[in-house]
């Protein structure tokens, strides 16, 4: 009796298995669904970190985004030019369009130290929900520092010092422009990697209130544009801009701020060459005009 | 009347999740949002009703009829685990917008063990066919409520002043643990 359970058993779940292995290798045959191979070999080459800076919804609908050529290869900032290129070769178009590698920087100074708080916050504790009601310090175009930046970066480069300000790890960086779009107060900017000199503050406060609530805000001084000798930095709405444009760096406007928010940028990893060589280049210039 | 009976205790009074614990893993992992709490619950409740026909084929013609029904937890997983995989490549080849919506929760719920159990209460219960699709829809429909209201909690909770220590994972299990007291009151 015994085994002819066994060989019961065996038969109808054997059965069972093996129709069930039929059903599936037929469906697979005749329901397959033809895919471009190209989308996975783009998928391979493109960096998998689902940013979406792109605009699209991850990688994965860039990669078919791009075989169906609803988007341009250079969609892809993180990636680079090194990206850039290989899916040029795979897909066999044509990109004009070069990516200058950019990477994110803080302009804000403004940290626990050199602040005034003049409120005090309790609630959420995220950087869009303090925006709303006015943040803890005096200055309305600070750094909040709740660190809504570091919690959108997939790629661990931005995270929050003692001082309460976010720092960017360059090497980590890729541009994807994340945390740019989560600053409620628009103190994230992409720079390209080669510009040396930057701003490091976003108060468009009049001179006199930033210089009572930051150590390190742009009081409009003007300095920086007096005896100008690249005519590379105007202050606009009581805040130092630099024209990037003008393709040498405002070194000289470096020295004379008061308040130090100029300043000469740290290079990322790999540009340290180019950034002496600009600030070379930017002196020589100087030197130039004077003599 | 009966099927009506069978229908509205699968929903509400034995309710899969909030009553058997049934399908916990994606009933804590998917609620966080209503929207993809939603698609979730139509995936369950798509993949319970056709288990529920077939695991109900399988029960009669195969174990029944072979006196082998020893054999029903291999047999219904094995069933199941294909089946959705079918329905998979068929949804992929007629309707991309349904495989879209349906996304990764479909082959997510291949071995999930509140379908797994559907087809064993269908067993152990002897519903006839017809009762046990509709326990089928039911439990689905089930599933989805105890989804959706668990994923509108946790919206809120998201703006709470939640303790410290019952942050995350611990205030979801108090939570659900209330919505299953809660519906205690059904039975």
């Amino acid at each position: 009796m015994g085994g002819v359970i066994i060989l019961i058993s065996l038969a109808s779940m054997g059965g069972l298995g093996l129709a069930l292995v039929l059903m599936l290798v037929v469906a697979d045959k005749k329901l397959s669904v033809k895919e471009d191979p190209r989308v996975e070999k783009a998928l391979e080459i493109l960096p998998g970190a689902n940013c979406g800076a792109c605009g699209f919804a991850g990688c994965g609908a860039f990669a078919a985004a791009l075989v169906e050529e609803k988007s341009t290869v250079s969609g892809c900032k993180p990636g680079g030019n090194e990206t850039v290129q290989k899916l040029t070769d795979l897909l066999g178009i044509e990109e004009t369009e070069s990516i200058s590698p950019k990477v994110a920087r803080v302009f804000c100074s403004g940290g626990i130290k050199e602040t005034v708080k003049d409120k005090v916050y309790i609630g959420i504790e995220t950087c869009i929900s303090a925006h709303l009601v006015g943040g803890e310090k005096a200055c309305l175009y600070s750094c909040i520092g709740f660190g809504d930046c570091c919690e959108v970066c997939q790629f661990d480069a931005i995270y929050m010092d003692d001082n309460g300000l976010p720092v960017v790890d360059l090497a980590k960086c890729t541009g994807c422009g994340e945390c740019v779009r989560a600053c409620s107060r628009n103190i994230i900017g992409l720079t390209d990697y080669d510009e040396v000199v930057h701003v490091y503050c976003s108060s468009h406060g009049k001179g006199a209130v930033t210089k009572k609530i930051c150590k390190t805000g742009c009081i409009a001084c003007k300095l920086c544009e007096k005896d100008d000798d690249t005519g590379a930095v105007k202050v606009i709405d009581n805040l130092a801009v630099i024209d990037y444009g003008v393709n040498k760096a405002p070194v000289e406007s470096v020295n004379r701020c008061p308040t130090k928010v100029i300043r000469v940028s740290a290079p990322a990893p790999g540009y340290e060459n180019m950034f002496e060589a600009k600030i070379k280049q930017s002196q020589k210039a100087v030197e130039e005009k004077k003599t | 009347m009966e099927v009506i009976l069978i229908f509205i205790s699968a929903v509400l009074v034995n309710n899969f999740v909030l009553s058997y614990f049934l399908g916990i893993c994606p009933f804590i992992g998917v609620s966080d949002k209503i929207e993809s709490a939603v698609s979730m619950g139509f995936a369950v409740t798509f993949v319970l009703t056709l288990a529920a026909a077939i695991t109900w084929l399988i029960n009669r013609y195969i174990l029944i009829a072979f006196n082998v029904t020893f054999l029903e937890y291999v047999s219904f997983i094995i069933v199941i685990a294909s089946l959705v995989q079918f329905v998979e490549m068929f949804i992929r080849k007629t309707s991309k917008t349904l495989y879209d919506a349906l996304g990764i929760y479909l082959p997510l719920i291949t071995t999930n063990c509140a379908i797994l159990g559907l087809a064993l209460f269908g067993a152990l219960r002897e519903y006839s066919f017809i009762q046990n699709i509709v326990f089928g829809i039911g439990a689905g429909i089930g599933y989805t409520l105890a989804l959706v209201i668990m994923s509108g909690i946790r919206e809120e909770l998201d703006l709470a002043d939640v303790p410290e220590p019952l942050k995350g994972a611990a205030i979801t299990m108090i939570i659900a643990g209330l919505l299953a007291l809660a519906f205690m009151g059904f039975a």
